[in-house]
C-alpha cells in the first residue's frame, strides 16, 4: 500500500536528528572547574597550608595582606589563608555529605510514596509536612544544644532539615510521571515497584531532582555557615567558612581582609554549584522535559 | 472580479530548531480568499496548516518568523505592520477560534466577560450593547438559555457548547475573516454536527470569510467552498470542495481520499489451533468504577454489567463517545482498574480482577496498547530498551538472542533495525505507534487491547497502521479488541462491534452491517452522525430531534 511506503521510507532516508549531547556550555564548565577546585582544596588543603590553622603566627591581629600572610591574619593573629584551606574540608565535606543523604533519602521515599500511594503516602507526607513546620535553624539549635556539636551530628541535623523538602519535590514530580501511560504499561506487564521506581520513573525526574540538589547544597552551606556563625557548628580551634566570617566580623571596621576572603569562598562555591547545575549537559536535563 | 478579501503571496515562514538549525516550514505559499468565502486548509500534522492560518493574524508561534512574502487583509498589509498595529486588527478584522475551547477559556471568569472582551479591548461599543450582541450571537449559535448562559463559568457548559461560545467570542467584534483551527476535532461526532451546522449558518448570515483548518476531509466538505491541500509547507492542490472530493488531481489528495473510504473487513480464515479454546476472551457482567470503595462498590460506577465473547482470530470493535466507558472496559479487562464484580475469562482461564494477583503467563496473553504513543513510551529509554524489557521479563531473553528478537519485532512493524538506538523523542508519531505495537507483540500475546491507537494519527498514517494490524493478525493469529470513537476505523478492522453508551453495551452488531442493521436509537444516531465525503451531506441530514435530545451531549 502506498501509505505504508510513505511512512517507513521516511524513516530510512532522513538522517537521525542530532540527539542531546554530553557537552557542557561554558557557564557550566566554569561552574564545574570552580567546584573541582574547591573539592581538590578540601582534599589536599591541609598539606598546602603554610601554617597550622590553629597557630597564632602574628602578634598583630587583623593584619592586611602581606607576602607572609597572603590573606592577612584573623582576630587572634592566625593565618587566614591556612584557615580557609582547612575550613574547606568542613564546609564542602559536611554540605556534600548532608545534601547527598538528604536527597537520596528524600527522592527514594518520594518515589515510593508516589507509586505506592494509599496510607503509606498519606502517613509519610503528613509526618514530613509536620516536620517541615519546624524552623530549620531552631531545629538545628535544639539538636546541637541537646547532643553537642560534632561533625556526624551536624551532617545528620542538616540532612533531617533538608530531607522533607526533597521528599516533597520528588514526590510531586513522581506523581505526575506515575500517571503516564508508559508506567501503566509497565504495571500492566506485571513489573515490581522497585522496577517502576528505578527504571521508569527515576530517569524522568532526574533533571529537576539534580537542579533541586544544587539548590539544596547551597542552602546547606548557608545554614551550616549560619550555625557556625552562632557558634553551634564546627567547634574551635577548627572553623568552617561560616565560622571564619563570624570570628572576624569585627575586622570589617578595621578594613581587614580577614572577613572578606571566607565570604568570597562561600559565594564562589554556592554560585558555581548553581552555574553547574543550571547548565548540565542536555543529555541529563532534557530527560524530564 | 471583485477584489479578494485576503491575498497571500509567496509566504515564507521559517523556524529555528532547538539545535539552532534554521528550517523553512512554509515554502512560498500563495492563495486568495474572496469576501464571504470559506477556505479550508487541509493536510497532515506538520503540513503547516495552522502556521499559515495563524500568520493571517500576523502571528507566528514561538521560534517561527515570517521571512518573506506578503499577507494582505482587506486594505491592511499584515506583514508590513508593527506588532502594535496588528493588535488593533486582531479581533476586529480577523479573529480566531482555537481547537480546544476548554483551554481557550479562563476557568475563573464568567463566559460573558470573556466573550465581550474583544469589544472592551478595542473600545468598540458600550458594555450593555456588547452583551446584547453576545446574546444575539448565542441565539444564532443555537445555544440553550441564550439569555443566561453568559453568567455561567466555562466548566458549567458542555464541550460542544463551549466550542460554540468560543466562536461567539471570535464573532463579537464583527471580523471580516474568522480562522477556525480544528474546532470540532476534540468533539464527539453527535456534537460535531450541531457545531458545524451553526458555524456554517452564522458565517453565511454574517457574510464573513473563513479559514477552516482541519485534517478531516469529511468535515471540511460540509463547510468549505474551496479546499487547499497542503503537505510539507507547500500547496499541492487547490480546488472547489466538489472538485477536490470527486476529481482530485494530485496523488496525495487521492491518497487522502482513499484512506477515508472504509475498506470492509474480511474475517480471517485462521489455521485452527486445535488445542486452544475457541473463545479468547469472555467477559460476563463486568462492573467497574472509580473513587472510594464502600461496601464493595466504588463511588462512581462507570461500567455496568458488560458481557461479550470474542472468538480467536476475530476482532471486536468497541465504539462510543467520550465518557461511554470504552477505555474503562479495556482497563478493567487488563486489570489496571480492578473490576468490582463480574468475570473476565482469557483462554478459558478466569482472571482475577486486580492484575497484581495475575500470573506472568496470564499477563503475557493480553497486552494493552494506548492511544498516545508519546506518553506510552518512556522518553528516557531507547527503542531497543523499551522492546527488550518484555522479552527479558516474560521469556528471560538476554544478550544476542534478545537483540535479534528486537530487530525481528521492528521488522514485523516495518521499521528499520537501526531505529532501535534512538529515543522515542526522535521518532515520528506513526513510528512511535508502531514501536508501541511492537512492544505489545514482544510478549507474544493472544489478545491485544487497542485503545484508540489510530485516533491521534494522520489519516494516511492511521490507514497504514490498520493495514499493519491486519497483516500481523494473518501472520500471528492474534485477536484484537479495538476501541475507537471513529466508526470507519472500526469498520475497517473489526468483525463485530459493541456500541457503548454511558457504561452499558446498548447493541452488539456485525461490523459490516453496522450502518444498515443498527436498531438501538443511540447506535442509529451515532451511525448517522459520521460525516460523509459529500458536500451536501450536512444539509441533507435529518435527525430525529427527540433522539438527539435524548442521547447527544450538545
Amino acid at each position: 500500500m502506498m501509505a505504508e511506503d510513505t511512512d517507513t521510507t521516511a524513516a530510512l532516508t532522513t538522517p537521525p536528528p542530532r540527539g542531546p549531547g554530553w557537552s557542557f556550555n561554558w557557564v557550566g564548565r566554569i561552574g564545574l572547574v570552580v567546584i573541582l577546585f574547591w573539592a581538590l582544596v578540601a582534599l589536599v588543603g591541609p598539606w598546602l597550608a603554610p601554617y597550622p590553622p590553629g597557630q597564632i603566627v602574628d602578634y598583630d591581629f587583623f593584619t592586611p595582606m602581606s607576602a607572609n600572610y597572603w590573606m592577612g591574619t584573623d582576630y587572634l593573629g592566625r593565618d587566614i589563608f591556612s584557615r580557609i584551606l582547612m575550613g574547606s574540608r568542613y564546609t564542602v565535606g559536611i554540605a556534600l555529605a548532608a545534601v547527598t543523604l538528604a536527597c537520596t533519602l528524600g527522592v527514594i521515599l518520594g518515589m515510593v510514596a508516589a507509586v505506592a500511594g494509599g496510607w503509606f503516602d498519606m502517613v509519610l507526607s503528613r509526618l514530613l509536612d509536620a516536620f517541615n513546620g519546624i524552623p530549620s535553624l531552631l531545629f538545628g539549635l535544639v539538636v546541637v544544644a541537646a547532643v553537642g556539636s560534632s561533625i556526624p551530628v551536624l551532617i545528620l541535623t542538616l540532612t533531617a532539615i533538608y530531607m522533607p523538602g526533597s521528599y516533597r519535590f520528588a514526590r510531586a514530580l513522581a506523581v505526575n510521571v506515575n500517571t503516564m501511560d508508559f508506567v501503566t504499561v509497565a504495571r500492566a506487564r506485571g513489573e515490581s515497584t522497585p522496577y517502576l521506581i528505578l527504571r521508569e520513573i527515576f530517569p524522568n525526574i532526574l533533571g529537576p531532582v539534580l537542579a533541586d540538589l544544587g539548590l539544596r547544597f547551597v542552602f546547606i552551606v548557608l545554614v551550616l555557615s549560619g550555625l557556625s556563625f552562632l557558634g553551634l557548628g564546627v567547634q574551635p580551634p577548627n572553623a568552617d567558612w561560616g565560622a571564619l566570617v563570624r570570628e572576624n566580623i569585627e575586622g570589617l571596621s578595621f578594613g581587614a581582609p580577614a572577613v572578606i576572603f571566607p565570604s568570597i569562598a562561600i559565594a564562589s562555591l554556592t554560585i558555581s554549584v548553581n552555574m553547574f547545575i543550571d547548565n548540565l549537559p542536555t543529555k541529563i536535563r532534557d530527560r524530564s522535559e | 472580479m471583485t477584489m479578494p478579501l485576503v491575498s497571500v503571496k509567496d509566504l515564507r515562514i521559517g523556524a529555528v530548531t532547538d539545535a539552532g538549525r534554521k528550517v523553512e516550514i512554509i515554502k512560498g505559499v500563495s492563495f486568495d480568499i474572496a469576501p464571504g468565502e470559506i477556505v479550508a486548509l487541509i493536510g497532515e500534522s506538520g503540513s503547516g496548516k495552522t502556521t499559515i492560518a495563524l500568520s493571517l493574524m500576523g502571528h507566528t508561534r514561538t521560534g517561527c518568523s515570517i521571512e518573506g512574502g506578503t499577507i494582505r487583509l482587506d486594505t491592511s498589509d499584515i506583514t508590513a505592520m508593527s506588532e502594535w498595529a496588528r493588535a488593533r486588527v486582531r479581533g476586529t478584522e480577523v479573529s480566531y477560534v482555537p481547537q480546544s475551547a476548554a483551554a481557550a477559556f479562563n476557568p475563573s471568569k464568567r463566559i460573558m466577560d470573556q466573550v465581550t472582551e474583544i469589544s472592551a479591548i478595542h473600545d468598540l461599543m458600550p458594555r450593555a450593547e456588547a452583551e446584547k450582541k453576545a446574546v444575539d450571537l448565542f441565539r444564532a449559535l443555537a445555544l440553550p438559555e441564550a439569555e443566561t448562559i453568559g453568567q455561567r463559568y466555562p466548566h458549567e457548559v458542555s464541550g460542544g457548547q463551549l466550542q460554540r461560545l468560543s466562536a461567539a467570542m471570535a464573532l463579537v467584534g464583527d471580523p471580516k475573516l474568522v480562522i477556525f483551527d480544528e474546532p470540532t476535532t476534540a468533539l464527539d461526532v453527535t456534537t460535531q454536527i450541531e457545531v458545524l451546522r451553526v458555524f456554517k449558518s452564522v458565517m453565511k448570515q454574517g457574510g464573513m470569510a473563513g479559514v477552516y483548518v482541519s485534517h478531516d476531509l469529511a468535515v471540511v466538505a460540509q463547510i468549505a467552498d474551496r479546499i487547499i491541500v497542503l503537505k510539507g509547507g507547500e500547496i499541492l492542490e487547490v480546488g472547489s470542495a466538489d472538485q477536490i472530493l470527486s476529481a482530485p488531481r494530485h496523488a496525495y489528495t487521492k491518497q487522502l481520499i482513499a484512506a477515508f473510504e472504509p475498506v470492509p473487513h474480511q474475517p480471517q480464515g485462521l489455521p485452527l489451533q486445535a488445542a486452544k479454546p475457541k473463545v479468547v476472551l469472555e467477559v460476563a457482567d463486568l462492573c467497574a468504577g472509580y473513587g472510594p470503595v464502600r461496601g464493595g462498590v466504588p463511588h462512581a460506577k462507570i461500567l455496568k454489567d458488560v458481557s461479550f465473547k470474542l472468538e480467536r482470530g476475530r476482532n471486536l470493535g468497541v465504539i462510543g463517545e467520550s465518557g461511554s466507558g470504552k477505555s474503562t472496559l479495556a482497563r478493567a479487562i487488563a486489570g489496571i482498574l480492578p473490576a468490582y464484580s463480574g468475570s473476565v475469562m482469557l483462554d478459558g482461564i478466569q482472571l482475577t480482577p486486580d492484575l497484581r494477583n495475575r500470573s506472568k503467563e496470564e499477563l503475557r496473553r493480553a497486552q494493552i496498547v494506548f492511544q498516545l504513543a508519546d506518553t506510552a513510551l518512556n522518553p528516557a529509554h531507547s527503542i531497543s530498551t523499551i522492546l527488550a524489557r518484555p522479552l527479558t521479563f516474560y521469556d528471560g531473553l538476554r544478550g544476542a538472542a534478545r537483540e535479534a528478537r528486537v530487530i525481528e519485532l521492528l521488522d514485523m512493524v516495518k521499521l528499520p533495525a537501526a531505529l532501535r538506538h534512538r529515543l522515542p523523542g526522535e521518532l515520528s508519531g506513526g513510528q512511535k505507534q508502531r514501536v508501541n505495537l511492537a512492544r505489545a507483540l514482544a510478549a507474544s500475546p493472544e489478545l491485544i487491547l487497542c485503545d484508540e491507537i489510530t485516533s491521534a494519527l494522520d489519516t494516511v498514517v492511521a490507514a497504514a497502521i490498520l493495514e499493519l494490524l491486519k497483516e500481523l493478525q494473518r501472520e500471528l493469529g492474534l485477536s484484537y479488541m479495538f476501541i475507537s470513537h471513529d466508526l470507519s476505523t472500526v469498520e475497517a478492522i473489526c468483525d463485530d462491534v459493541l456500541v457503548m453508551y454511558k457504561g452499558e453495551v446498548v447493541e452488539a452488531l456485525p461490523a459490516a452491517r453496522m450502518s444498515t442493521e443498527a436498531e438501538h436509537p443511540y447506535s442509529r444516531l451515532l451511525v448517522s452522525s459520521v460525516p460523509k465525503l459529500d458536500t451536501g451531506w450536512l444539509a441533507g441530514l435529518e435527525q430525529d430531534p427527540e433522539l438527539v435530545a435524548q442521547f447527544a451531549n450538545r
